[in-house]
């Protein structure tokens, strides 16, 4: 295996450098926290739905400053981009990113912007413009982004072949515990790259000697162990591909190709004996892995390179029964999978639940056996392919809750229609009446205030006269005119008690003017007051007759509308679905064939392998019956080795015979 | 001449079956352009289907909660409270309106600065008693319990109360309430 890889190979990233909605400063806006509360449960259709319509809001408003989610404004059109990543709508993502950018904002916010349009690019393995944008990165790089910018710069340096420079800053950032590994790996893939193979060498071994609890990080210690192995195995220097080979963990992710290949390079040192204990070792793992089925094979070549051929001749033969077996295994996978039984499975309440649900789909009723298409389903296209079906059946799930809610919806206001318009006519016959009342109420105090007001100016005493004054006054009057009409009663005593009880009055008048202005003044305002609640009382009847109204009209041509719609998208949706569907069950079963090709391969190896065995095994048997023949039988010296060798040679001889596999070489 | 053109025609026949045989195997791979063309139908209808999510929450709003009677009641925790919160309760005027069971996710959620809008509702104008229940356990072991009220005041327009509840060993006030 060479060690020249391909460029993909580069592109090791860490997952938790991916970017994330940034947890909350201070929350000044209470939409903001309920989006984020969908966000932080991964819950990104809810997020952006609801982030779509706040922003909107808040666009529409005339002066956006004054409200709240001003204060977020700038986080929420970055968590736009980044939540519209997430649910890998990468085509929205990038316009909202290119808007951030497109503003005239301060040159942190741009460089994140264009960090983010960059990351965005790479993946979608548009690397020219994420070179692009991430060469629109100028002056100071924000601190919370610095390590993550150089990272994705080194990275998009080898995507689009420019190593040397990818290989300075990755030498930069040595050092930075965020991607510790990742560094080193990615380093000395660069240089390889470049040709330096010595320091690609270096690197990978000070990567495998890393010291690390972090499981990320162990996998990828034993992943550069692997790679020298392999190196040193197509260089020919099989003791330094060993040592390579043990260092990788026997749990790790790597373990079975490890043991596979630690045999081999024994082998290659014609070391049999020492390379049945890896071997054997990986004989006993799960068998669907391909590492252990090769094994299978490995196991009883090394014994027939012992001579021990009755015993490879068993095994070759147990290895034809498993590979039997699991070409049935394979078939009726297949067979589930074109039944759609695969698709039912993947969308299954039960797999969202377990989140080792691509292990246990197996367990699921005729699901297919998934053990085979593990390395499938973490391949990056089933993975895209497989999270938009999920989506789309989610998807479907709302359009179908939706559509059945708009009946709802119709119900309910049909049951406030039948309610409301009989009650309507007659609480408007009321209300008109009360209408004029009020208004009339209303311009009596309006009067009144403007008589108060002409008092300020104009000094009138007798405005503000009592009504038993204003009776007095009337009367002194009338006594008046009939004294003119009949001078013979106009005595002087009545003239002076006439003028001085008119003295009496004007002076009482005159006198409590001020005091009765500041009284009339006040009960105005006591009137205004009660004036105010019933313009309150007056407004909420407004209002309330209006929500009555507004509650069952004007909804018809809208849920009519929307229910085209849903039917429309629903339609498409259903396409859409279909053939995402049919991509991974084609998917799946294409690997499940390679796999079925394999072992069919493997079978007939096999069954060369074993008539080979037996046919050995059976001349060694008449080889040392002839021999013992030829000796007196008290000198017959049998060791434990050769009599077991010839029991299984025997055992061999019943199996052959069992599976009627009697082909020659 | 019958013979060659037999001859020919079988050609022919081997031709379109080897063509036929290409096409099937080609049939059966999935190419990187159709995953890719697949992706973008699948983020068109997404667009699609958020847009129309927006359309019918805010005609759920109008219709069903209708801004002079909405009331919707919000809780919260303090950023890093490590408290296990298992459950809450609301109450607004002696009706218990919201009960609610955490999940680790949703609890997550919650400590990392989210807010759940835990009821949304109608009610009058006037005043309304709030009460809040809520259990969980604290991080030293134990059930932890509390509850407070608040007089929610309704008015005209939309009511947002935030409800900020905190654990045992958190240094703020149990419960806080806030008008929004």
């Amino acid at each position: 295996m060479s060690l020249r890889f391909s460029i993909a190979a580069l592109l090791l990233l860490p997952l938790f450098a991916h970017g994330t909605v940034r947890p909350h400063q201070e929350m000044r806006d209470i939409f903001y926290g309920e989006i984020l509360y969908h966000a932080y449960q991964h819950d990104y259709f809810e997020a952006i739905s609801h982030l779509d319509i706040e922003l909107g809001q808040y666009y529409a408003l005339d002066e956006p400053d004054l409200d709240s989610l001003h204060w977020h404004r700038g986080q929420a059109e970055f968590a736009v981009g980044d939540l519209e990543l997430y649910y890998r709508m990468h085509q929205r993502a990038g316009r909202a990113i290119e808007a951030v950018l497109g503003k005239n904002v301060a040159e942190s916010e741009r460089n994140e912007a264009a960090f983010r349009l960059a990351r965005l690019y790479y993946r979608k393995q548009d690397y020219v413009n994420a070179l692009h944008a991430i060469e629109l990165i100028k002056g100071e790089v924000p601190e919370k982004i610095r390590s993550d910018e150089a990272f994705m710069r080194a990275q998009i340096y080898v995507s689009v072949g420019k190593f040397n420079d990818a290989i300075t800053i990755l030498k930069e950032l040595k050092g930075d515990e965020t991607y510790r590994g990742y560094i080193e790996y990615n380093l000395a893939m660069a240089y390889l790259q470049t040709a330096q193979t010595e320091l690609a060498v270096a690197m990978l071994d000070e990567l495998g000697k890393l010291d690390s609890d972090e499981e990320a990080v162990l996998a990828l210690k034993d992943k550069g162990n692997l790679k020298l192995a392999n190196y040193y195995v197509d260089a020919g220097n099989a003791e330094q591909a060993a040592k390579y080979f043990s260092r990788i963990r026997l749990d790790g992710p790597f373990s079975n190709k490890a043991l596979l290949g630690a045999g081999w390079v024994a082998v290659a040192q014609q070391r049999y004996d020492r390379a049945l204990v890896p071997w054997s070792l990986l004989h006993e793992r799960e068998q669907t892995n391909i590492s252990v089925q090769e094994a299978m094979m490995a196991v009883p070549f090394a014994y027939s390179k012992l001579n021990v051929h009755g015993k490879a001749a068993i095994m070759y033969g147990k290895a034809m029964d498993v590979f039997a077996s699991e070409i049935d295994s394979l078939d009726a996978s297949i067979k589930s999978i074109r039944e759609g039984k695969f698709l039912t499975a993947l969308v299954s309440k039960q797999a969202e639940q377990d989140e080792n649900w691509v292990v246990n789909l197996r367990k699921l009723p005729d699901s297919p056996e998934t053990r085979y298409i593990m390395e499938l389903m973490a391949a990056h296209d089933f993975q895209e392919s497989l999270k938009n079906y999920k989506d789309l059946a989610d998807l479907r799930q709302h359009l179908t809750l939706w559509l059945d809610g708009l009946a709802v919806y119709e119900d309910i206001i049909e049951l406030r229609r039948q309610y409301y318009e009989p009650l309507l006519p007659q609480v408007e016959k009321k209300f008109k009446k009360l209408d004029s009342r009020i208004r009339l109420r209303i311009e009596q105090r309006d009067r009144l205030n403007e008589r108060i007001q002409s008092l300020l100016v104009l000094r009138r005493p007798v405005y503000l006269a009592t009504a038993n004054e204003r009776a007095d006054i009337d009367r002194l009057a009338k006594i008046k005119v009939a004294l003119e009409a009949n001078p013979s009663l106009a005595t002087e005593e009545t003239l002076y008690r006439m003028e001085r009880l008119s003295g009496v009055l004007d002076w009482r008048i005159e006198s409590e003017f001020d005091d009765r202005l500041t009284t009339a003044y006040k009960n105005l305002k006591d009137l205004d007051g009660v004036i105010d609640d019933l313009n309150k009382q007056y407004r909420a009847f407004v209002r309330t007759r209006q929500a009555a109204t507004q509650s069952y009209e004007g909804y018809t041509i809208p849920i009519q509308q929307l229910r085209t719609r849903l039917r429309d998208t629903q339609v498409k949706l259903k396409g859409i679905m279909a053939r995402q569907g049919r991509v991974l069950e084609q998917m799946a079963i294409n690997e499940l064939d390679k796999r079925r090709k394999r072992l069919e391969e493997y079978q007939i190896k096999a069954r060369f392998a074993l008539a080979e065995s037996y046919d050995r095994a059976t001349k060694e048997q008449e080889k040392k019956l002839l021999e013992q023949s030829a000796i007196t039988p008290e000198t017959t010296v049998t060791t434990k080795a050769e009599t077991a060798d010839t029991e299984a040679s025997a055992t061999a001889a019943t199996t052959t015979a069992n599976a009627g596999e009697g082909a020659t070489p | 001449m019958h013979s060659h053109a037999h001859k020919i025609f079988r050609q022919f026949l081997c031709i379109v079956f080897a063509a036929l045989l290409s096409f099937v195997a080609n049939a059966d791979e999935v190419s990187r352009e159709q995953i890719k063309g697949l992706d973008e139908q699948v983020q068109d209808i997404k667009k699609d289907v958020l847009n129309l999510s927006s359309e019918l929450a805010m005609l759920e709003e109008k219709l069903l909660f209708p801004s002079n009677t909405q009331v919707s009641l919000f809780v919260s925790m303090h950023k890093g409270d490590d408290f296990r919160l298992d459950s809450v309760q609301l109450k607004l005027g002696e009706k218990v309106v919201a009960q609610h069971l955490y999940s680790f996710r949703e609890l997550e959620a919650l400590q990392s600065g989210g807010v759940q809008r835990l009821y949304l509702g109608n009610i009058k104008t006037g005043e309304h008693e709030l009460v809040i229940s809520y259990s969980g356990k604290a991080p030293a072991g134990g059930e932890y319990k509390r509850s407070g009220s608040y007089r929610v005041t309704k008015d005209v327009g939309p009511k947002f109360v935030e409800i900020k509840i905190a654990g045992p060993e958190s240094t703020e006030q149990d419960i806080q309430f806030r008008d929004w």
